[in-house]
């Protein structure tokens, strides 16, 4: 049976970051992705963090097939009486070169990532399907077993980068079942416009691209977040709330995202575009709380499957990549030493993820999702009160500015209690300090 | 939850979406099986008719529930919000399935 150093499963940010990172110190990687090729399993909105691939890949942007950096960054709470009120942050600095963000198409991107792999050196197989582990008589994780006809592969440590779902620790007895509470169901669809009425709708030129992130009542009362992208030709939009809520009501994920695309906010700069492909996808968000055991006998999770994902600023890929960049530097550091993948030595993963802002940023946030889950009106009452609130200051009909300010307080009282305004607020700042 | 907004969103094809996506099934060995039909028709609740979001799980007269694999996105929901665990769920084969031209 043929034996490599390590097998990666998963050809994702974290699967590859991880792959091309242990090819090029020197290790034997096979790389197995269950897809036709890279990419065509893989759904993200999608933003691509140009520090995290840096770190792996200084050069990315001679080649990689990006779409638009991201000049400008809009934050829009939108609700059903067809409000949209929000911020937007433009700033030129954004626009200068080398540019901190990009919208890209992920199976362009990680189709080229992929190649980029296999030119480190890594053995990729695709049409693949990794059906489960293979474990020694002590439980140590030794290999994979694929469907393929004498498809059991052995190696030293298992990287397990197999998305959201995370079968295989789960079946392994690695992890608990996932749970429907601590997941986010994402549905998107690829809007496709000529470039020049896309550039005109978004006040963009160039490269320049608008991203959107919509909260609001577009959820009708489920804990979770809309998105709007541009590419270069095409939008992506999605909306996506926790299954926990999801499971609990009647409206289904392809009724929300016409809600979003419909509303008056968005109607106009999708209008006319023709969709070519309609995804759907999971996202862990249940945050630090929520991380399985991240390292054993024999294997290592990444990215998705590990849950790192900070749902507050909306990244994932950033922490997938450093996951896998990390993973792959602690097992190159063991073998370098002549050190086996023991538990005992790759509990040095934890320690390097630990002292990234992965860990860091999980930590910080790790309150929040309890806090959403406890207190949806969060999500609902005050979006809405601020929708109201400008719109009565912003209504000229000749009553005195005092009496609209009176208005708009009482109206909050009649919402919510002081009380319950002041505990809202030390949640809110225990959450996110 | 804010149930009354409910009329107010549209009812939508879901088919008209999954028309524009690509797929190679993997005819006759679908990913996705009920461990026991008759767990579903005795559910009430029937969350995978709401959140599947490729509408595969569709309830039928008597109760039951017609799955058709076909247009799946192999998200992973309905394995997620079946608190009977009545889902038995795997990912197709190599090559299978849904085969995203953008992601």
């Amino acid at each position: 049976m043929e034996k490599f150093d390590v097998i990666v499963v998963g050809a994702g940010p974290a699967g590859n970051a991880a792959a091309y990172t242990l090819a090029r110190g020197g290790l034997s990687v096979l790389q197995l992705e269950r897809g036709e090729s890279p990419g065509t399993k893989n759904v993200q909105g999608a933003i691509l963090y140009a520090d995290a691939l840096e770190k792996i890949i200084p050069d990315f942007r001679d080649s990689a097939p990006l779409e638009r950096h991201v000049a400008e960054q809009r934050m829009w709470l939108l609700d059903e009486n067809q409000t949209c009120t929000g911020v937007s942050h433009r700033d030129a600095r954004f626009s200068q070169q080398p540019y901190n963000r990009y919208t890209i198409i992920r199976a362009r991107f990680d189709r080229w990532f992929s190649e980029q792999v296999k030119r480190a050196g890594a053995l990729v197989i695709c049409e693949t399907t990794v059906t489960g582990l293979l474990k020694d008589d002590a439980g140590k994780v030794i290999g994979v077993r694929t469907e393929r006809a004498e498809g059991d592969i052995l190696a030293d440590c298992v990287i397990l980068a197999d998305g959201a779902n995370a079968l295989l620790g789960e079946r392994a007895g690695l992890r608990p079942a996932i749970k429907a509470e601590d997941m986010a169901l994402v549905v998107k669809e690829v809007l496709f416009l000529p470039k020049e009425t896309l550039e005109a709708r978004f006040n963009i030129s160039g490269t320049q691209g608008v991203v959107i992130e919509i909260a609001g009542n577009v959820t009708h009362g489920m804990v979770g977040t809309g998105f709007l992208y541009t590419n270069k030709d095409s939008i992506a939009i999605g909306i996506g709330c926790m299954l926990g809520d999801m499971k609990r009501q009647q409206l289904t994920p392809y009724q929300l995202l016409e809600g979003l695309k419909r509303h008056a906010a968005v109607q106009p700069l999708i209008d006319g575009a023709e969709m070519k492909e309609y995804s759907a996808h999971l996202i862990p968000e249940g945050g630090y709380r929520a991380l399985p055991q991240l390292y054993g006998e024999g294997w290592l999770v990444v990215g998705d499957s590990a849950g790192f994902v900070n749902a507050v600023h909306r990244e994932g890929s950033n922490l997938a990549m450093t996951s896998g960049r990390i993973a792959a530097e602690t097992l190159i550091a063991l073998r370098q030493a002549g050190k086996p993948f023991s538990a005992a030595n790759l509990a040095g993963y934890r320690q390097g993820l630990d002292e990234s802002f992965v860990m860091a940023d999980l930590k910080k946030y790790q309150g929040v999702p309890e806090l959403l889950h406890e207190n949806p009106h969060i999500l609902d009452l005050y979006p809405r009160f601020v929708g109201d609130a400008a719109r009565e200051i912003l209504t000229v009909d000749g009553a005195p500015k005092r009496d609209k300010q009176k208005k708009i307080l009482g109206e909050l009282a009649r919402r919510r209690s002081l009380l319950g305004l002041l505990g809202d607020a030390y949640k809110f700042w225990r959450a996110f300090r | 939850m804010n149930m009354l907004a409910e009329p107010l969103l549209p009812s939508v094809n879901v088919e008209e979406k999954l028309f524009q996506d690509r797929y190679r099934v993997d005819v006759g060995r679908p990913h996705i099986k009920l461990r026991d039909a008759a767990v579903c028709t005795a559910c009430a609740a029937k969350p995978c008719t709401v959140c599947c979001p490729a509408g595969c799980w569709r309830a039928v007269e008597g109760g039951g529930i017609d799955l058709v694999v076909d247009g799946c996105l192999e998200c992973g929901t309905c394995r997620l919000v079946c608190d009977e665990a009545n889902v038995d769920w795997n990912y197709p084969r190599g090559g299978f399935g849904i085969l995203f031209k953008f992601g």
